[in-house]
């Protein structure tokens, strides 16, 4: 299955039924599965919206009567959803937004590209919120980590962002779908008509400046205790490595391809995989810098994830950075000069 | 015996309203929770307000009740009707709200067809924020943002958004109503009940427009404002029913095969 029709597919086995989303390329195929799989689902709702704008507002309301939801874009159709996203982390809104990246700034262009890293780990639309963001390399992990994104955004009440991009979203791979865990997602969060009881609001405005200041520091805990529990990330060949890669996504797959001829010319380079790029996982690569002092961020972009990798690192290793923005994708074998270039300057 | 002639709607909670003295918004609440009182339909009722000055909505109404970013409530509204078809779903907008930042979302809500109902407050000003022009701003109108009034050739025309709604094949009921006087608060009363009832009913897309008064940002007194609307606003903006489809939804509803 393609990269985009597995989220699809992941999404609507875990349990989501309700998906809004308006046609930008590369993702199309996401939206055009929703359209044929969601309204034979049982309950499933399946909306084609007017923009990007009304999608994640879509999705927002039907997340707040309790049921799982989802909306997929590209680059500038996310950038179109910031003030929804922002909207439903304020008023604690659980929902999946699937960005499948492509080059940038303005329309840019439809190929793949990882220039949204600042936009998706830093917040994206205003005020003082994070989103989770979990960055699949193959289908397989697109398949399993849709599933749990769902898991992650019920838990913590908050919107979980899948950011790949077009060639992830294009790419064929064969996928195993698990099981999806039962869901729990307590009943006093839904908003389905007050019945005979209170009736409840869900609202992200706090007029006195004291109610709003308390929301943001309960949101900033919230965020703290993701930090500390929610890092994903992958070690590759870094046991002997003198130099590691930094790179997630297609990167971290070219990083992978060079890496394997790196080795085959006795250069010892292994790769760190960052799977949450939001919450990074900076203290596991602090921890790597104890016995490795010599790291390469490598991205599709001019250097985004660069500024974490200098948090974790800065004063612990030498760090060099090589990236390709506006949708041009390096081989491996480029990737492998790039390294080999380093690796022979450093004496390694 | 004792007959009860005037009592506190059950839907609205005993607050203080924040609008300013003669704003036609306390006007309009109470008359919403009026009629989801006499419907019986509280319990089963979600709202969406918007961004503006009924922004703290869900402060007066006692119905579960989701704030929209602005303009967004009628995406919101599609949203939740669709994922709870048997729950009452309306969405409370100001001119701002609806037919400028959120006419796409307004719109299109409309044209699909949404068993939802709108409550759209025209008072010709952007009323939260201090008196701005708005999309239904009149021509000559003086305004913060129009302060030599508003000119065709640079601001554009006033939008008739019950004209334009009309027209959408999608809509089942629109009609535009004013709070000005006693009697036009009885109309639009009758106008908002009969346009839950059409949503009640499964018959579709219901706006219920309302020529409401801003004494504050009109810089008038609430009789001369009132006065505006009727002798101003209301030639504009003329109070009627646009579209009432409502009898032939009930008979295809009827006519289609189970």
């Amino acid at each position: 299955m393609s990269g985009n029709n597995v989220i699809g597919e992941a999404a609507i086995r875990a349990g989501c039924r309700f998906y809004a989303g308006y046609p930008i390329t590369p993702q199309n195929e996401l939206t055009e599965y929703m359209a044929e799989h969601m309204r034979t689902a049982e309950g499933g709702v399946f909306l084609q919206s007017e923009s990007e704008i009304a999608a994640i507002n879509m999705i927002a309301g039907a997340s707040a009567t309790g049921v799982r939801v989802m909306t997929s874009s590209s680059s500038p159709g996310i950038s179109l959803k910031q003030e929804g996203i922002s909207s439903m982390a304020a008023c604690e809104l659980p929902g999946i937004i699937v960005n499948i990246m492509r080059g940038g700034p303005g329309l840019g262009n439809i190929r793949p590209s990882q220039g949204d890293y600042f936009q998706a780990t830093r917040g994206g639309g205003h005020g003082d919120y994070r989103t989770i963001v979990i960055a699949p390399d193959t289908c397989q992990e697109l398949a399993d980590l849709t599933m749990d994104a769902f898991d992650l955004a019920d838990k913590y009440r908050t919107p979980v962002m899948i950011l790949a991009d077009g060639m992830m979203g294009q790419m064929m791979e064969p996928v195993i779908f698990k099981k999806p865990k039962p869901r729990q997602y307590p009943e006093k969060f839904m908003l389905r008509g007050a019945g005979t009881g209170k009736s409840k609001f869900i609202r992200g405005l706090l007029l006195d400046p004291i109610d709003s200041e308390a929301h943001n520091w309960k949101l900033a805990r919230k965020y703290q205790v993701i930090s500390e529990n929610e890092t994903l990330f992958e070690e590759h060949r870094v046991d002997d490595a003198e130099l590691v890669i930094v790179a997630y996504g297609t990167a971290a797959r070219i990083a992978k391809g060079a890496i394997k001829r790196l080795r085959s010319q006795g250069m010892n380079i292994g790769l760190f995989r960052p799977i949450t790029l939001w919450p990074f996982p900076e203290a596991k690569l602090r921890t790597l810098s104890a016995k490795v002092k010599n790291f390469l961020v490598f991205e599709m972009s001019t250097g985004q994830m660069l500024e974490d990798v200098r948090l974790a690192l800065q004063g612990y290793a030498n760090i060099d950075f090589h990236g390709r923005p506006g949708g041009s994708v390096p081989t491996p074998s480029e990737l492998a000069n790039v390294v080999a270039r380093i690796y022979n300057k450093k004496d390694l | 015996m004792a007959k009860t002639v005037f009592k506190h709607p059950e839907s609205l909670k005993e607050a203080i309203y924040h609008y300013c003295p003669g704003c036609g918004h306390s006007i309009v609440h109470r008359l919403v929770a009026e009629v989801i009182d006499e419907m019986g339909i509280r319990g089963i009722t979600i709202g969406v307000p918007p961004a503006g000055c009924a922004v703290l909505a869900y402060n007066y109404f006692d119905v579960d009740m989701i704030e929209a970013p602005h303009g967004r409530g009628p995406a919101m509204a599609s949203a939740i009707k669709r994922c709870l078809p048997d729950r009452v779903v309306f969405s409370y907008q100001g001119d701002g709200d609806l037919a400028a930042i959120g006419i796409a979302e307004s719109f299109h809500a409309a044209n699909r067809g949404e068993n939802i109902t709108v409550i759209f407050i025209n008072n010709a000003v952007y009323g939260m924020t201090g008196g701005q022009m708005a999309p239904t701003t009149m021509l000559n109108q003086r305004t913060t943002t129009s302060p030599t009034g508003r000119k065709k050739e640079l601001d554009g025309y006033p939008v008739k958004v019950s004209e334009i709604f009309s027209q959408l094949r999608g809509t089942t009921y629109v009609e535009r109503c004013s709070v000005s006087s006693p009697a036009g608060v009885n109309k639009t009363k009758k106008a908002i009940k009969k346009a839950f009832q059409c949503q009640v009913d499964g018959l579709g897309f219901s706006l219920v427009e309302v020529l409401s008064l801003c004494p504050t940002n009109w810089k008038m007194t609430t009789i001369d404002s009132c006065k505006w609307i009727d002798e101003v606003m209301s030639k504009e903006f003329p109070p009627g029913v646009f579209k009432d489809e409502i009898a032939e939804a009930k008979k295809s509803a009827e006519d289609a095969p189970c």
